[in-house]
């Protein structure tokens, strides 16, 4: 199936997706990675709000490269960073921050699968090192938070149009395209082990 | 005359070509990549990953954010009296401004980023002296997620041959989907710890479609090669025939005691670029030609 959504998205639209759907976006998406997952957590335990509003918003696994243009930002690249990086603490920030997307790259381990499935999130992946396409899809910039972190590690509020083509690799239901390649590899190991004598 | 001034300026051109120009042996590889696969999913990826470089070219933009920490290699003439690494450093700072790069280089702990991708050692200038009348300069942008799948082990001399192969099949599958595959893989044999991982490094400066001239190496670049590409793992981890665009090995020699290994995963955009000034003040970009 292939779809186009608008962001903030309901988890009943997020339902009604599946693992190998292709998904364009509109609407603003956020930047967030190592640093925004850290801060934002750490200032949810003090009672402190993060300076945007997560609720079924799309969080972007991506440290752009942004330019200043007079006095506004411009986008000049923005691929997807490794979300692995970020498995210790997403099912955390999925439980307290409720998003209803997260985009990044390589699929993320089963604790957030759990998490995804329980409050009705998804996985996009986007082509690694896509990042000029990947900037093709910010219609504009609508500023930044916690630039104080470094331009990567800020949160960038884009605003995307036509965004994708993303594939839904980890849907709401437990589903994750990344398990059924782990475990193709799996049978695949023994093949490249005869191949190298071993 | 080769001043800092040309080289600070040469170290900027040099890093604008490589962080938005592949080097032709990684485009054909990836070509034929898509000839080779017949599912949707890797097709897919493969066409956003050629759409991504003919776009980035023609803009004149960095083909991925991720333009990594910059990893200089410098072979410099004897009588060159010059601070070469000044000379780069203000070229790095430079071209981070100009091209753009993303500000990359944070402490280590405190992880302040000055926002010029300069700090202490980094960028980090590996020099040798050599006997011709120019001075090349190559350098690797290597991102982060690749690199931070690369891994080294102290492997004892009983495990021999047998030990390397699994240690590097480990590595793959270990790093799964996480590095950006297809990946190229630089492995270093032998020396010692930090010598091994340098190789690795060094290994993935070779041009893939260079076999190394070891005739015994070479078939073990092709078997890994060959063998890694029946994993699976395929482009983005999506599945598919391309793991691997690329096996590149080193080694040296080491101690009887000793057989380090050591594997530097690099992402698909295998970004690399070589400038060579001469002492006329002209400059050549041999990996960017044409």
């Amino acid at each position: 199936m292939q779809t186009r959504l608008k962001t903030p998205i309901s988890e009943e639209e997020i339902r009604k997706l599946n693992v190998g759907d292709i998904v364009y976006l509109d609407g603003i998406i956020y930047t967030g990675r190592d640093e925004v997952h850290i801060h934002a957590l750490e200032k949810a335990e003090h009672g402190e709000k993060p300076p945007v509003e997560f609720n079924r918003a799309v969080l972007y696994h991506c440290g752009p490269i942004m330019k200043k243009a007079g006095e506004n930002w411009a986008i000049v690249a923005a691929g997807p960073t490794t979300s692995s990086r970020m498995n210790s603490l997403e099912p955390k920030f999925i439980e307290k921050f409720h998003p209803a997307a997260i985009i990044g790259k390589g699929g993320m381990s089963q604790p957030t699968i759990d998490a995804m499935a329980k409050h009705g999130a998804v996985y996009f992946a986007i082509t690694g090192g896509a990042a000029v396409l990947a900037a093709k899809g910010v219609k504009a910039v609508h500023g930044v938070h916690w630039f104080e972190l470094g331009m990567p590690e800020a949160i960038w509020v884009l605003e995307a149009e036509n965004f994708g083509p993303l594939v839904v690799a980890i849907d709401s239901h437990g589903k994750s395209l990344f398990a059924d390649v782990d475990a193709v590899v799996k049978k695949n190991v023994d093949k490249a082990k005869k191949i190298l004598g071993i | 005359m080769i001043s800092e001034e040309l080289i600070k300026e040469a170290t900027v051109e040099l890093l604008r070509k490589t962080v938005t120009r592949m080097p032709a042996d990684i485009v054909n590889e990836l070509k034929n990549a898509m000839k080779r696969e017949t599912e949707e999913a890797p097709r897919m990826q493969l066409k956003a990953i050629l759409d991504n470089l003919d776009l980035a070219e023609k803009t004149n933009t960095p083909l991925c954010q991720d333009t990594g920490v910059t990893i200089f290699y410098v072979s410099m003439p004897q009588c060159l009296k010059v601070d070469v690494e000044k000379a780069i450093v203000e070229g790095v700072r430079k071209a981070t401004k100009e091209v753009p790069l993303r500000p990359n280089a944070v402490h280590p702990l405190t992880r302040k980023n000055p926002g010029d991708n300069v700090g202490r050692k980094m960028p980090y200038v590996n020099f040798k002296i050599w006997d011709k009348d120019y001075l090349e300069i190559t350098v690797m942008t290597k991102g982060a997620g690749s690199e931070n799948m690369s891994q080294l082990a102290m492997l004892t001399p009983t495990q021999g041959v047998k030990g390397v192969k699994e240690f590097v099949l480990n590595t793959v599958l270990r790093a799964g989907s996480n590095p950006c595959p297809p990946t190229v893989l630089g492995v270093g044999i032998g020396g010692s710890s930090d010598i091994a991982a340098k190789l690795a490094k060094e290994a993935l400066l070779r041009a893939i479609d260079k076999p190394n001239d070891d005739p015994d190496i070479a078939k073990m670049e092709k078997d890994m090669k060959e063998a890694l590409n029946e994993l699976g793992i395929g482009v983005m981890g999506l599945g598919g025939k391309t793991t691997v665009l690329g096996v590149n090995i080193e080694y040296a020699f080491c101690h009887t005691a000793s057989l380090p290994v050591a594997v530097n995963v690099q992402c698909w955009a295998a970004r690399r670029g070589t400038v060579q000034i001469y002492p006329d003040g002209k400059t050549k970009y041999p990996v960017h030609e044409g």
